[in-house]
């Protein structure tokens, strides 16, 4: 067995696991492990406007999924993909109704950048506090991740008049397609996944093509090596932070222009941003493996909704299951290991 | 005679290149057993197989005449085997007896008894003569105790069999000493001892039996005191070696280095660098001796722009780079091979290929617009490879932390070389390299001078600075106290200066002209 071979094998047969593992807690507890996950797959890929939903649920995972892939290649742990998230949602929304009389090219356009920059602006107050104060990235995510959430609640507020969410957004900065939604019998499917593959190819680019990228991921990995060779360790750790917040405020325009076409007032976190932990680290934080990460996800979460209708399999087992495949594909490391054993065992025969 | 490990034709491969074939090593009771070999001729290898944490394609381990399997460490530490690795494994603010019983802790109803642990330790050390305080933190010791703390460890959990890899490397000359008397202390209470070095006197010094091993192959096994260094050199390269290398006068010329009235501190805002002032010319090699400790590293990083100046200042090329960037240092034609090649010399987790471009990767042809060309890293990168003898498993495209010690030391070298810069400064730079490979960087460095390129060494070993430098000045608690040229000194002479006495003769001159 090749490497190849084994990095192909691992998610698939730890997927096996989660479902058989998965089947025996439906079955302990007198449901049909069948009838569920024939439910599963038909909330997945059971006609097109499942397929349509599932698409826009990856949206974005996918997003939100490069925004911690791309600080943990450069050294950092952004735990605040979520508050990012949240103020790219809101910048998006408020530039999608309030401005007028632009024409589409130009006011979508604006309504993306708007939400990019509002989540990079949120990721640079960390930054900085790493790179100036010495304050630990989690520590000043976790904070800002409270923060982003009554801001933008309080600013929703001023924007609604009191009311608990904004006005629509104008049709010149929506995502939504009438034609995308024709073919999946009106899913709420939206543009937003070409954005995100976009994006799939710029964290690439960055990455793996730039000379940025090659100091971003020196200071990432040695950041004394870095400084000997003179990078600049404090401006790397504060456009990397810059960077991965773009991702993840873009991942709120997805909701703001596509999904919703509002932004409404939260009563929580909307778990998106810490997903995206799941997500990077189940693609090993590569961009591709993000798309497949996202994809598990997002697949899931879409085909769980329609387990309790179809089986009549309550909720909280749903989430058993769910949680199950997803433990065993991120421990898929142990499956390596495994494979491994056995491969250079036959081949020392 | 009863051996007490045999290494039966081992085998270990990473992922299709052989590091060890057919290796046969066998260690006798109340011996100590060297093993000798080139950067990356799989010794580390060959022993990590031994202690557990590789387990061999092919062959057979015997502990004291029984087929064993080592599947890990743990297993090796019932073995009664143990092992002082060259990268120490000890928690920085953790006691020396906390470190010690890491992992194995005596334990009562639940409670861990530090107080009777660190009796036991504290007797253990006297035994062996180990002087080690059994509650000191580790990051207030010195390197050399840090290293009888891991002696103590494998004692501490039993070992009757002690693996030492390269253990000399990293300790100053007065420290190795020690090291020697207590291996033979040890020897001396029937432990059985395998040790790694490059340096061949040592050998010659210490072992009874020498096993050698070249390219992953095992050469032979040959008895220390029927043999010579010139020999042994010669069954590990392949070829003579000559130690003393050969070099004409120098021609020194302006300029490039010029410190005035250095001030320095360290860490804690001690002054380390005080007042020194020291000149390097182009087309000389000025080594700087010294004891380790007196200020060594803080002028490195003063001058390369690594450390903030406190008063005096640093010229070089006639321009002022007192507390300059890094970068903006570099670029008046300096190289730098740092002594630490794990901090600050390679990114561990970049291939080989990305690390020899560390310094450069900026410019054309490998940074255009912005834009990478790794195509021309690579073609560098195979240059330097070929140039430097980087051995390693898939070329260019290894990752820089899977090669052996002496390899990654020759690539930062390649890279710092190859730049051709005015002024080079060379901070231990053959520690942890084999005599061929030792001789090949002298020749460059001595290269580089005749260039007419100026070249400022630090080392610990005397027979380097002597060798090698045209000049040298010794340093001594932060200050150059005399200049001296090697054809009018001697080790002796350069002894007692290093450890803070003022020459009398006359023609000696303090400070720098
Ligand atoms: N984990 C690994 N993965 C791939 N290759 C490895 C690994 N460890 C060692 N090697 C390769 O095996 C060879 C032998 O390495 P080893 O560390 O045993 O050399 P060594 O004899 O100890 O050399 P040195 O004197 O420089 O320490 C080297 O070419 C190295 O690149
Ligand atoms: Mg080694």
């Amino acid at each position: 067995m090749s490497n190849r071979v084994i990095n192909i094998l691992v998610p698939v047969i730890s997927v096996i696991i989660g479902l058989i593992v998965g089947a025996i807690v439906m079955a302990v507890s007198g449901y049909n492990a069948v009838d569920g996950y024939i439910a599963l797959w038909n909330g997945i890929f059971g006609d097109s406007y499942t397929i349509g939903e599932t698409i826009r649920q990856i949206t974005p995972y996918i997003l939100a999924g490069l925004a911690v892939a791309f600080a943990f290649r450069t050294g950092l742990f952004n735990i605040g993909v979520e508050g990012q998230l949240i103020m790219g949602w809101a910048a998006a929304a408020y530039v999608g109704y309030a401005v007028e009389g632009l024409p589409k090219f130009i006011h979508l356009p604006l309504a993306l950048i708007a939400a990019a920059l509002a989540g990079a602006f949120w990721a640079f107050i960390a930054g900085v506090l790493k790179a100036r104060f010495n304050v630990h990235e989690v520590i000043a995510t976790i904070m800002l991740n409270y923060i982003a959430l009554h801001v933008s609640n309080a600013l929703i507020k001023v924007w609604a008049d009191g009311g608990d969410k904004t006005q629509r957004i104008l049709e010149t900065a929506s995502l939504r397609s009438p034609f995308l939604e024709s073919i999946t019998q009106y899913s709420r499917l939206h543009w937003g996944i070409i954005v995100a593959l976009l994006m799939v190819v710029v964290m690439w680019f960055i990455l793996d093509k730039t000379t940025r990228g090659y100091e971003l991921k020196a200071v990432g990995f040695n950041h004394h090596a870095a400084e000997y060779s003179g990078m600049s360790v404090r401006r790397n750790i504060i456009l990397a932070m810059t960077i991965s917040g773009m991702f993840a405020g873009l991942g709120g325009a997805m909701e703001a222009l596509g999904t919703f076409e509002y932004v409404g007032i939260k009563g929580g976190f909307t778990g998106i941003g810490f997903d995206g932990i799941a997500v990077a680290l189940l693609g090993a934080n590569t961009p591709l493996g993000v798309i497949f990460g996202a994809t598990l996800f997002g697949s899931l979460q879409n085909g769980a909704l329609n387990m309790p209708n179809e089986a009549g399999i309550p909720t909280e087992i749903v989430s058993i299951i769910i949680a199950l495949i997803i433990f065993f594909v991120a421990s898929g490391y142990v499956i390596r290991v495994l494979l491994e054993k056995f491969n250079s065992k036959k081949e020392g025969k | 005679m009863e051996y007490v490990i045999e290494m039966l034709g081992i085998r270990k491969e990473f992922g299709g290149f052989v590091a060890n074939n057919n290796i046969t090593l066998q260690l006798k009771k109340g011996e100590i057993h060297a093993l000798l070999g080139e950067n990356g001729a799989g010794k580390s290898t060959l022993m990590n197989v031994l202690f557990g944490l590789y387990q061999p394609e092919a062959g057979e381990i015997k502990v004291r005449g029984k087929s064993v399997k080592i599947t890990d460490p743990n297993v090796a530490n019932d073995l009664g085997i143990g092992m002082v690795h060259q990268h120490f494994m000890l928690v920085e603010n953790f006691t020396v007896t906390e470190n010690i019983i890491l992992g194995a802790e005596p334990t009562k109803g639940g409670i861990v008894n530090i107080k009777k642990a660190a009796n036991e330790i504290q007797a253990l050390s006297e035994k062996y003569g180990l002087d080690v305080d059994a509650n000191a933190k580790i990051q207030d010791i010195s390197v050399g105790m840090q290293q009888r703390v891991e002696i103590l460890k494998t004692l501490y959990r039993g070992a009757e069999i002690l693996i030492f890899d390269e253990p000399t490397a990293s300790l100053t000359p007065q420290e190795i000493t020690e090291l020697i008397q207590i291996m033979k202390r040890l020897i001396q209470e029937g432990k059985s001892i395998i040790i790694i070095t490059h340096k061949l006197k040592e050998i010659m010094d210490v072992s009874d039996r020498v096993t050698i091993i070249r390219k992953g192959e095992g050469i032979g096994t040959v008895v220390t005191a029927e043999t010579n260094t010139d020999q042994l050199a010669e069954m590990m390269v392949g070829r003579q070696v000559t130690f003393k290398t050969e070099k004409g006068p120098a021609n020194p010329t302006e300029e490039v280095l010029n410190v005035q009235d250095l001030v320095v501190l360290d860490y804690r805002g001690v002054e380390r660098i005080k007042k020194l002032n020291l000149t390097v010319r182009k087309g000389e090699i000025v080594g700087i001796a010294g004891i380790d400790g007196n200020g060594q590293t803080e002028l490195i990083e003063a001058i390369t722009g690594l450390r903030k100046i406190k008063s005096g200042k640093v010229l070089m090329n006639g321009q002022d780079v007192t507390n300059k960037k890094p970068r903006q240092i570099t670029e008046t034609g300096l190289g730098h091979i740092p002594s630490d090649r794990h901090k600050h010399g390679l990114v561990l987790d970049f291939t080989i290929g990305h690390n020899i471009a560390l310094q450069t990767y900026y410019q054309e042809p490998f940074s255009k617009m912005s834009i990478m060309n790794y195509k021309e890293v690579s073609k560098k990168a195979k240059q330097i490879i070929e140039e430097f003898d980087v051995r390693s498993g898939h070329g260019e495209a290894s990752l820089a932390r899977s090669l052996s010690g002496g390899n990654q030391q020759k690539a930062i070298i390649g890279r710092e070389i190859d730049r051709n810069p005015d002024l080079l400064i060379a901070a231990l730079p053959t520690r942890g390299l084999d005599v061929g490979a030792i001789e090949f960087i002298h020749k460059r460095l001595i290269e580089q001078r005749d260039k007419g390129k100026a070249v400022l060494l630090i080392s610990f070993e005397l027979d380097e600075v002597m060798n090698v430098s045209d000049r040298i000045a010794v340093i001594h608690d932060g200050e150059i106290l005399d200049i001296v040229e090697p054809k009018e000194t001697n080790e002796q002479e350069l002894g007692l200066l290093m450890a803070g006495e003022k020459r009398k003769s006359a023609g000696a001159v303090k400070g720098d002209e």
